[in-house]
């Protein structure tokens, strides 16, 4: 990863005390944009990226090579139409795509952070993130949207700042993570930390890398994201480049060699440590408790209007984890619509080419956004 | 239809919130928004509805009535409306009750399984009724607790709500169901509507 050339970086400043007690200050958040700020400056969508994405939404991103992670929901007259919005998205911080991070140094000791890198949570990565409205000069933004942690994301942000976003799109997200979303979280960590080459976090020092942890933690994490139905559809029993099983170890099965891949190729781009600190935020996430078991009061202040989008087949953040947000919502009678979609594809859904999912997106928004042109 | 729903806009009141309950494909939602400029939220079972209602920028919650109305606080909205859903619900009752909860006050309509040509179906022919507002055969009917409009009256006393205005459409005109003429309103309305609320 040596194209940090590609990578626009903004400094912040001003001070940012951590839940953690920590302050950071001077600390760099990566960010990329597409579309154009209006004369207005009232079409700004800014997309939250979820565990392992990054500030590359979509075209190809530069350092991977790769579409970008969510290029089937963003470009020019997708769902979220490029032409129309101005996008801006950052990687977050505790991330390896250029935001501060536990492979960044520390200025003091000269040394990569590894864990001395604080334990950032979803609320610090929005209060870092809000930096970009004052830097791009935006008073209040079209619309905050995000799938998965980048959802909990947007229930936060417009929870920490309730004028800040005309429009909320939470999608296959949670208010308060589960503990079968800690369990599995912990099962990738515990796998990172098992290698080896992990070294105490210290890696970064050494030429070796934790790899074989890394992956083990995205194959796991991958199996979470899809459905038993789609699985069994895409895979089967279906064997490797083989006619017969080889009563060995080896890859036999094609879901095997998928998995082994998809591990492989995330090794290239993520980073071990930052692994382990993102997905400690997600399971630190739980605004029901930060609001004294009532989640409604997240909300008390906001007139923001809601949609939020769940899928049949998502059972690592399933719809009745959803509808308890939509219900919170109503219980103030907030402004808010929901809608769960059919897909086999499991949490991945969001990802994916699901056109009933897109163009839910696309109307929502689009149809919002005339109403708001209307109103002012 | 047309009818139903300048009856339901004339009965309520400009810039109010309103729920439409069962809102199917926004029609009267998007109707109301025109007419009254109201405030106006919708709750509805199908997923392919919602999906046209998001198309119309209409804010819409997929959900079942029977569970989900429970979510919303006392009066939280000035009208709930329930346009000929009623005979649909497992619980009718529950389904009223909670109504009359959410909502101020309450706009239920019917379709009037006392209406003669319903009644001479099953004299002359024997066998369930079907006409244009009750299509389905009784095997696959979505209806499964129809009333009358008398029914419905009734309802009221048992269920100790208040009717403030009743209303029968026959042959798009509208008039008043009173005492003295719920006989006839009730043989030739096909459609009752009903401004409810609690005692």
């Amino acid at each position: 990863m040596n194209l940090r050339e590609n990578i626009k970086t903004l400094i912040i400043e001003k001070p940012l005390k951590l839940d953690c007690g920590r302050t950071i200050n001077k600390f760099p958040l990566a960010y990329e944009t597409y579309g154009k700020l209006n004369e207005n400056k009232d079409n700004a969508i800014l997309v939250f990226h979820a565990l392992t994405g990054d500030q590359f939404v979509t075209g190809t991103n530069p350092i991977t090579k790769k579409d970008g992670w969510w290029s089937y929901a963003v470009g020019p007259k997708k769902s979220i139409d490029t032409d129309k919005y101005f996008v801006i998205c950052a990687n977050v911080i505790g991330g390896c795509m250029g935001s501060f991070g536990p492979s960044h140094e520390n200025p003091e000791t000269k040394k990569i952070y590894g864990t001395d890198f604080p334990v950032i949570t979803i609320n610090d990565m929005v209060n870092a993130q809000v930096n970009l409205l004052d830097f791009f000069n935006i008073k209040k933004l079209f619309s905050v949207v995000g799938g998965s942690m980048g959802g909990m994301q947007v229930l936060q942000f417009v929870s920490n700042f309730p004028d800040k976003a005309k429009t909320a799109v939470p999608i296959a997200c949670t208010s308060s993570h589960s503990a079968q979303n800690i369990a599995f979280n912990e099962l990738g960590r515990q796998a990172i930390t098992a290698d080896q080459n992990w070294m105490d976090g210290k890696y970064n020092s050494k030429s070796t890398l934790p790899d074989k942890g890394l992956a083990v933690a995205r194959m796991a994490a991958h199996i979470t994201y899809l459905s038993k139905k789609g699985l069994q559809e895409k895979f089967g029993r279906k064997l490797q480049e083989r006619d017969d099983l080889k009563f060995g170890f080896d890859a036999d099965f094609q879901i095997e060699s998928y998995l082994r891949y998809q591990g492989s190729v995330f090794v290239d781009r993520f980073d071990a440590n930052s692994y382990l600190y993102i997905t400690r935020a997600m399971d630190y996430f739980d605004l029901v408790k930060q609001f004294d078991g009532n989640l409604s009061n997240a909300f008390k202040k906001t007139k923001t209007k809601f949609f939020i989008i769940s899928f049949t087949s998502d059972w690592l953040y399933p719809t009745q984890e959803n509808k308890d947000i939509v219900i919170a919502l109503n219980a103030i009678g907030a402004n808010v619509g929901f809608v769960e979609i059919e897909s086999d594809k499991g949490h991945d859904s969001f990802l994916l080419e699901v056109p009933d999912f897109l163009n839910a997106l696309k109307n929502f928004l689009d149809k919002s956004y005339i109403e708001s042109n209307n109103e002012s | 239809m047309k009818a139903e729903y300048n009856l339901i806009a004339n009965i309520i009141e400009s810039n109010s919130t309103v729920l439409d309950v069962g809102c199917d494909d926004g029609t009267l939602m998007e109707f109301l928004k025109k007419n009254k400029n109201v405030n106006i939220r919708g709750i509805e079972i199908s997923k392919e509805k919602v999906q046209i209602c998001i198309a119309k920028g209409l804010t819409v919650i997929e959900g079942n009535a029977e569970l989900d109305l429970k979510q919303f606080p006392t009066n939280s909205f000035d009208y709930v409306v329930l346009g000929q859903t009623l005979q649909a619900f497992i619980n009718p009752e529950i389904v009223i009750k909670e109504l009359l909860r959410v909502g101020k006050k309450a706009i239920v309509t019917i379709p009037n399984f006392g209406n003669w040509k319903v009644r001479l179906d099953l004299l002359f022919k024997g066998t369930m009724p079907i006409t244009s507002s009750l299509p389905h055969e009784w095997y696959n009917t979505p209806n499964i607790h129809m009333c009358t409009i008398k029914d419905f009256v009734k309802f009221s006393d048992t269920m100790n709500f208040k009717i403030v205005k009743s209303l029968a459409l026959i042959n798009r005109n509208i008039s008043n169901i009173s005492k003295s003429n719920i006989f006839l309103k009730n043989l030739f309305g096909e459609l009752g509507i009903f401004l409810i609320e609690n005692k």
